[in-house]
């Protein structure tokens, strides 16, 4: 619990890292309500590909997303060592299959690169900017991108 | 607490007391003349006016004063509580709802229907109506007689009274005659006395006093012969009271406003000076000496019993004295009887306010609770029905005898469980009372429109059923006593013609059935008719022109979209939302509707509503590896199919031959899209369900689980409507279990594509 006796200077940002494959992507922590490991979905039918369905968090039934499917890559094929990441996205809950959590990172806004001008429409719509840590790149990923606002209005 | 909180309290005591107004002028309106009833529709008004005044809340106060104005002509029995009259006094009640909403939320109201109504009351309180009494005290001198016909309560009805005070009421208007010789201003004696209540709820005596000199001029004495010695002298107790003497043409309600707010916490007297002092020598005693009119106590006391018969004597004379003067012998005798009748009412009065204090005592005592905590409780209790079905399964999957303690144990938590459960659901569940009374306002309102008279007849209004359900209600049932009372009810001209009673019956009724709760709605209008019903559906393209259909097929045609019979499109119903839309939001809550009509004689819609949305019965099926829930009440049979009994029909539909009629078959599976083909319907079973206009489906799935009571969770909270499925639930192994929403899946297999709703309905 290093993170929350931090002292966090005006700018800096908390982030949790993850990866997908081989790619490393983070969001903001404050999203962020817990991380559970992977519980078998209930399908829903005439959903999208990357709807895996939905689990029963505590009473509350939360929908799964394939988050490598969300971004356009090789769907996931879960398992017991995927984490499902239980996050806020506007007055929602949802949760987000990734491989693993990897890291807590508290960053500067100045450290944060804009996304390079690249062809894939699927990750620039989604991508807030690349971070460079350790010789490792990470994509941050603004996750209210990932519902569209007609979309979450809508239900 | 803020003002707005204290605000926020009075509209929610508002509510109360309208509803108490409503239901007392409806006790009122048939027939019932129990003072108690007139004096709780009294005390609702003036409790609103008071609470309004405190807030500033102007138009509120002007309207309930005039209401309460009139109100108390009939709790003194100035004003006879015809039919018209409470016509008017419902109405009224109306308004008086509308001002308060308005008062809320900010929204505006229908100002020349307040001001219409206003001058009404105010026309029946200055007994401006064809009522005897009214007609007796027409020929008395105009001065005398306005303050006589305001005249205000006897104060031996007052409930509040706790002092032993008891006092005959007695009505001034007989005596109009006297009361204008002498001076040219009416002097009015005034006798206030404050109990101690008075001074702890923080009024003044002297704030009081000085109010009432506003009026007039005035003299006033202090009585201080209650002022006990100082051994017994209470610091706090109230021994002082005060003899005032004032002249003024303000008339003898305006004294009596002046102490409106102080009411209920002193003892007061207003009369004419003349009066007063003629009881007062009567009693043999000095002009001002305070002596309290208090009848009931001469009576008690042997020795001054000719006293009050003195009184009763003069009381009958002036009441013949004004009789005479309208020179009419029936007047005569009726004013005699209301002597007569006042002698009895010192009694009835009394046993009034023993019976209200009964009252008070047997009501159960009830607490406020924010709706929010309820739900959250109600959400744990589901949260531990599933916490223990799982631990039960749990256990039974790993004790292989079955008779261990553990699982005792268990089965007495799970019946603690299942007694928690209905207990928490039981705080939920509301009397349908407020949705009845809603409705008596709109038959009131469109009875009034149509020009039909129309009673409105309420049974079992205190079947309990769970808010939510009660909150769903109001729509459809609004839409469908419309209806009745719209197309149903004959116009009187064509009711008389029928040879029926011109007024018409509306009944609404509910009533639990077998864990159901039951509303009925009938009328004894004209029924449907059912040629105009089928060339409608014909014209309209809803039925073939040569299809046979069943009378009840006919009846059932008007719940089809975009039907309505009405010959001109009226202001009440037939604004395009039909029957259909009635019957998809009953739908919507878990119910069916059915309707029986006999020409000539009315027509009967039956709703049946599940209890609660909370909880359903279902049966828990497996159709392509999924588990899902189908709604107990959908299902009509189940069967198992076999390979003789299906036959094809085109290319991709099956029908299935069930006691010689042949039924669609609808694999869920296909529709939901767990499956890209078909199944094999002799693997499967088939679950006959009644969908939308009457007909049956058969809904193919792999396997039945068994039947369970299941929890409904959201699946809109996080996710998304999806059609095709209802809701969500958890079950016993704690995974999620869809809800089939069997009506959507049925008319998918008509050819409605659910996929169509779905691209709306995405979700990332």
């Amino acid at each position: 619990m290093s993170y929350t006796v931090k002292n966090l200077n005006e700018g800096d940002r908390e982030l949790i890292a993850f990866r997908i494959g081989d790619q490393e992507f983070c969001v903001n922590i404050m999203s962020v309500r817990e991380i559970r490991g992977w519980t078998p979905a209930t399908a829903m039918p005439h959903s999208p590909a990357y709807m895996l369905g939905v689990i029963n968090l505590r009473g509350a039934v939360l929908p799964i997303i394939d988050l490598a499917a969300r971004l356009g890559m090789k769907p996931a094929d879960p398992t017991a060592r995927h984490v499902i990441i239980v996050a806020q996205v506007r007055r929602k809950v949802v949760g987000l299959l990734v491989d693993a959590v990897s890291d807590i990172l508290t960053v500067t806004d100045e450290t944060i690169q804009p996304t390079p001008e690249i062809s894939s429409e699927l990750e620039r719509q989604f991508a807030r900017g690349i971070l460079a840590i350790e010789k490792r790149m990470i994509c941050l990923i603004e996750l209210e991108s990932l519902f569209s606002e007609t979309e979450s209005e809508a239900a | 607490m803020d003002m707005n909180e204290i605000k926020e309290i009075f509209f929610q005591e508002c509510e109360e007391q309208l509803a108490e107004l409503e239901s007392g002028l409806l006790k009122m309106n048939d027939g019932d003349r129990d003072p108690e009833t007139v004096n709780a529709v009294f005390r609702a008004v003036h409790s609103i006016k008071g609470g309004a005044g405190a807030f500033g809340l102007d138009d509120l106060v002007a309207f309930a004063h005039v209401f309460e104005t009139t109100l108390d002509c009939v709790r003194s029995n100035k004003l006879e509580p015809t039919q018209d009259v409470l016509k008017v006094m419902l109405k009224s009640a109306d308004v008086l709802a509308d001002l308060t909403n308005a008062a809320r939320d900010g929204g505006s109201v229908d100002e020349s229907r307040s001001r219409g109504l206003v001058k009404e009351l105010e026309a029946l309180a200055n007994g401006e109506l064809p009522s005897p009494s009214a007609s007796a005290e027409a020929p008395a001198p105009k001065a005398a007689a306005k303050p006589a016909a305001k005249a205000p309560p006897a104060p031996a009805v007052k409930p509040t009274d706790d002092s032993g005070f008891q006092p005959i009421p007695f009505s001034f208007d007989d005596f109009g005659g006297e009361g204008d010789a002498g001076s040219d201003l009416p002097t009015y004696e005034v006798i206030f006395k404050p109990r101690y209540e008075l001074y702890s709820k923080g009024n003044d005596a002297t704030l009081l006093l000085r109010d009432l000199s506003r009026l007039g001029e005035m003299t006033i004495y202090c009585n201080t012969d209650e002022l006990p010695g100082l051994e017994e002298l209470d610091p706090e107790g109230a021994y002082f009271f005060w003899n005032v003497t004032i002249k003024t043409d303000k008339g003898e309600d305006a004294i009596r406003t002046v102490f409106e707010f102080a009411e209920w916490d002193c003892e007061l007297t207003v009369k004419p000076l003349e009066e007063a002092r003629a009881d007062a020598t009567s009693n043999d005693e000095l002009p001002m000496v305070p002596v309290p009119f208090d009848l009931s106590i001469l009576d008690e006391t042997g020795a001054t019993e000719d006293v009050a018969a003195d009184a009763r004597a003069e009381e009958t004379a002036a009441a013949v004295a004004a009789a005479e003067t309208a020179s009419n012998v029936t007047q005569m005798a009726a004013a005699a009887a209301r002597v007569e009748k006042k002698e009895s009412a010192a009694a009835a009065a009394a046993a009034a306010s023993a019976a209200a204090q009964n009252n008070a005592a047997g009501a159960g005592q009830t607490i406020r609770v924010d709706l929010d905590r309820v739900d959250r409780l109600i959400n744990l209790v589901g949260e531990l029905v599933i916490n223990q079905a799982m631990l039960s399964q749990s256990v039974i999957e790993n004790d292989t005898t079955g008779t261990s303690s553990i699982n005792m144990g268990l089965e007495e938590l799970q019946q603690l469980t299942r007694e928690i459960q209905d207990s928490v659901m039981a705080i939920r569940a509301q009397p349908v009372k407020p949705v009845f009374q809603r409705m008596s306002r709109i038959v009131r309102e469109i009875a009034d429109m149509t020009g039909k008279s129309i009673r409105l007849i309420t049974e079992g209004e205190n079947t309990e059923v769970d808010k939510t359900v009660i909150d769903k209600l109001a729509e459809p049932l609004t839409h469908m006593i419309r209806n009745a009372v719209d197309h149903g009810i004959e116009t009187p001209e064509k009711r008389a013609a029928a040879g029926k009673n011109t007024e018409g019956t509306v009944r609404l009724t509910a009533k639990h059935r077998s864990g159901r709760i039951l509303i009925e709605l009938a009328d004894d209008g004209a029924g449907i008719n059912r040629e105009k019903v089928r060339q409608k559906a014909i014209d309209n393209d809803l039925i073939p022109a040569d299809a046979n259909l069943s009378d009840e097929e006919i009846d059932n045609l008007i719940f089809l979209p975009g039907f309505s019979t009405a010959d001109k499109i009226s202001d009440i119903s037939g604004r395009g939302v039909g029957m259909d839309v009635v019957k998809r939001s009953i739908q919507a809550l878990g119910g069916r509707i059915n309707i029986t009509s006999k020409p000539g004689h009315g027509s009967v819609f039956t709703m049946s509503l599940p209890l609660t949305l909370a909880v359903l019965d279902g049966m828990v099926v497996t159709v392509a590896g999924q588990t899902l829930v189908v709604p107990l009440t959908a299902i009509v049979e189940t069967l198992q199919p076999e390979a003789a009994a299906i036959h094809s029909f085109g290319a991709n539909h099956r029908l299935i031959s069930i006691r010689n009629s042949f039924c669609p078959l609808v694999d869920v599976g296909r529709i939901l899209n767990f499956r890209a083909t078909q199944a094999n319907p002799v693997e499967g079973v088939a679950l006959l369900v009644e969908s939308e206009g009457g007909g049956q489906r058969a809904l193919m799935v792999d396997a039945i689980q068994g039947q369970r009571q299941v929890v409904i969770k959201s699946l809109e909270a996080n996710y998304t409507h999806v059609p095709g499925i209802a809701a969500a639930t958890i079950l016993g192994d704690g995974r999620v279990a869809l809800i089939l929403d069997v009506d959507a899946v049925v008319g998918a297999s008509r050819g409605q594509s659910l996929k169509a709703e779905m691209s709306l309905a995405a979700v990332g």
